[in-house]
């Protein structure tokens, strides 16, 4: 503070002793940076510890006390067949759901980049279910499969399949419910990959004319390691999305239990059952960490793995 | 500088704190205190049901009417949420005077030493068991009443009138045989072999597990739970014949199908299905039913003993209720538990009123008979977690009709991870 300049010239102004307009700029800007920080410290950082924290801990919410019994929770974890086919089937979600939404979308995406007229009608269309509720588009997808009565088997009956289960077959019901998933996100896959090939600059597709490149060679040397880094965002997104399914087993499983003998429960379901039905909060906390890692180590790895750079 | 700018940052950080502390002292209703002249006011929470609330607050404004030193606040949250917010009123050394529970959170309420018994001179248990019906038992820990509830709710057949004058049925089955015969005649079906009219709606995860637990399992012969309530006993011989008759009405005779317009109560409120089993608080949803429909008391089993499952919503004192709270709080819950406060909670609500000298003049009323038969009878099943007691079940049923298990297996396994629960209570009580 004492190497501060003194003004020279002209009588000295009244300004606060010891602040430049350096630092009363930087005073602004920390100053305005603490609000969301403090937010963010309050509203995400510290219930995060208090998770944390709460999953060394024995508590059935209403008890005073909340002993502490270490790792006893994660050792419970690991040894409760529920939550290993929660995590199962959770994996399953995601290595299912994430490749199939992704060429899904590319798909659509690079049709709608073809269409003409109509382009905005179609982007409407196909962004419609991603706004809607998710209670509402399960619901809906829970009467369409319908093992009586419901559309999807009418079809099959229609070309002379017998009606499936669906929903109510250990085998089917996660997929029926990952294709309710993939249909709602699509719109929004759509609309990233839109922007992703607009990135593209044309040059190298009129370059590719030039050479007499075929459809496929264009798409797998020039769309496809451009679009990279979208294909990278959609699936850490996507992967993030589907490690969190929740609202849909909720819907469409019967009384929401994420059956047919819990082939349909996810994680997250689990943990919603064990904190909110059984009050088993510090158990509910140490799969909430486990769910916690998963996403952080699959995110990096990801990162590491997908990353490339194509330099042209 | 650094220095000056954490330290302004800490101030504001303590600031907000401040504010924050001071927020939420202000928005939260501080429980009972006692005003200059004599007043008392005590803080009574429920959950959050329209028709439920609205009677309670004439019903507090007559009993305030009446106790003008008296002051009831109420507060009610949504079924979701009414743990949560229990138990962050209690960490925050607030809440309650009078509580509305569910009676199958009484062991953990029990345990948390959230509640104080009755006072026996208030309530004495001889009086209870004489003028409440026997259901009332499941209030009683350790040798203590906890609650005493207004209007409790019995399981009993629904059955859809049209239907059945339709298929030229006079009478609902009274027996387990009448039960599969009338279903098949009910069950609809067209060429193809799609189902268009359920009989009888099989539906494990809703009303089934109880109707399996406290009413099949006792018509066999057997018991669901040991004496002590320590041993789950479900899966027996006898408990073995009741689910193999149970699950046969979809495995065997196919009168229903599980998801068939996605459950039970849509299902029977569509006029899709002409009987189902079925709580008395199902009566609200089907007060704008299109076609005629009653209730009759639960078919009989082997043994011809009837039988069926209560459950009820509950008021006990909190440990906060002392001194002159606890006196107006005890006078609120004697007023709660009145029979012409039953009486009008019936009409209002449809609940079934918890005193046989009231329940005796809903007798013949169509839509609840078949409940309020079942009151005089009915056993309310002890629970140390619900929801996975019922998933104990239907996951039974599930891995006889999709998982291809033989039902021993399947009964066994299940009462294996519904035992688990309970030596899991057991053994965190001591």
């Amino acid at each position: 503070m004492a190497t501060v300049p003194q003004p020279v010239r002209g009588a000295p102004r009244p300004t606060r002793p010891g602040l430049t307009l350096a630092q009363k700029r930087t005073l602004w800007a920390w100053g305005a940076l603490a609000v969301p920080l403090l937010f963010f410290l309050v509203v995400r950082i510290l219930p995060t510890l208090v998770a944390l924290n709460m999953s060394f801990r024995q508590w059935d919410m209403l008890s005073p006390d909340k002993p502490w019994v270490g790792m006893a929770n994660y050792q419970k974890l690991f040894k409760d067949p529920v939550f290993v086919r929660s995590l199962t089937n959770t994996f399953l979600y995601v290595v299912v759901g994430v490749p199939v939404q992704l060429i899904l979308g590319l798909g659509v995406a690079l049709l709608i980049q073809r269409v003409n007229r109509f382009a905005g009608l179609f982007r409407t269309l196909y962004f419609i279910p991603y706004i809607t509720s998710a209670v509402a588009v399960a619901w809906v997808w829970r009467w369409m499969l319908q093992e009586h009565g419901g559309i999807f088997n009418e079809l099959l009956h229609l070309v002379g399949i017998a009606p499936q289960k669906f929903l109510g077959s250990p085998t089917q019901a996660l997929y029926s419910i990952v294709a309710a998933i993939v249909w709602q996100g699509l719109g929004f896959q759509m609309v990233i990959f839109l922007a992703g090939l607009e990135a593209i600059p044309t040059m190298f597709y009129e370059a590719a004319q030039l050479d007499g490149a075929s459809p496929w060679q264009v798409f797998r040397h020039i769309t496809l390691p451009l679009l990279n880094p979208t294909i990278v965002f959609s699936a850490i997104i996507g992967t993030i999305r589907y490690l969190q399914v929740f609202t849909e087993v909720l819907s469409m499983s019967n009384q929401g239990q994420g059956g047919p003998l819990n082939s349909t429960k996810t994680l997250v379901l689990f943990i919603y059952q064990e904190a909110f039905k059984s009050s088993k909060y510090g158990y509910a906390a140490a799969a909430t960490v486990v769910l916690f890692l998963i996403i952080l180590v699959l995110t990096v790895v990801q990162n590491k793995l997908i990353t490339r750079k194509y330099e042209y | 500088m650094a220095k000056r700018v954490a330290a302004g940052i800490m101030a504001v950080a303590v600031m907000s704190g401040v504010l924050a502390g001071c927020g939420s002292k202000t928005t939260t209703p501080s429980g009972g205190s006692t005003n200059a002249g004599g007043k008392v006011t005590i803080e009574y929470w429920q959950y959050s049901y329209t028709s439920k609330t609205d009677l309670m607050k004439q019903l507090i404004t007559e009993f305030q009417d009446k106790n003008p030193d008296i002051t009831v606040k109420t507060a009610d949250f949504p079924y979701e949420q009414y743990n949560e917010k229990v138990a962050a009123a209690v960490s925050a050394g607030k809440g309650p005077d009078v509580i509305n529970l569910y009676y199958g959170w009484l062991p953990k309420y029990v345990d948390s030493g959230f509640l104080q018994p009755l006072p026996e001179d208030a309530f004495p248990p001889a009086t209870i068991e004489k003028e409440f019906f026997p259901l009332v038992k499941a209030a009683k820990m350790d040798g203590k009443y906890y609650v005493l509830p207004t209007a409790v709710r019995t399981l009993a057949l629904l059955y859809n009138k049209d239907l059945f004058k339709a298929a030229g049925i006079a009478e609902p089955p009274k027996t387990w045989d009448e039960l599969v015969a009338t279903s098949k005649a009910l069950t609809k079906r067209d060429a193809s072999g799609k189902l268009e009219q359920v009989g009888f709606y099989f539906n494990a995860g809703g009303q089934g597990h109880n109707w399996f637990r406290e009413v099949l399992v006792r018509q066999t012969g057997g018991q669901p739970l040991s004496a002590d309530n320590k041993q789950v006993l479900w899966n027996s011989p006898q408990g073995l014949q009741a689910f193999q008759w149970w699950v046969d009405l979809q495995k065997v005779h196919k009168v229903g199908e599980i998801g068939f317009m996605t459950d039970d109560v849509t299902a029977f409120k569509a006029g899709k299905a002409a009987m189902d089993v079925d709580g008395s608080f199902r009566l609200g949803n089907l007060l704008d039913a299109k076609f005629d429909f009653a209730s009759a008391p639960l078919p009989l089993g082997p043994n011809g003993q009837p039988y069926t499952m209560a459950s009820f919503w509950a008021n006990g004192l909190t440990k906060k209720a002392t001194g002159a709270q606890k006196d107006a709080s005890v006078k609120f819950m004697k007023f709660l538990t009145q029979p012409d406060v039953m009486e009008r909670w019936t009409k209002a609500i449809g609940e079934l009123p918890a005193r046989p000298e009231v329940a005796a003049k809903f007798k013949d009323d169509p839509k609840l008979k078949g409940f309020i038969d079942g009151l005089a009878y009915a056993n309310a099943t002890f629970f140390t977690d619900e929801t996975k007691d019922r998933d104990a079940i239907t996951n039974a049923v599930d891995s006889v009709l999709v998982g291809g298990k033989d039902y021993k297996t399947a009964l066994d396994e299940g009462q294996k991870s519904a035992q688990a629960l309970f030596d899991d209570y057991w053994t965190k009580r001591k």
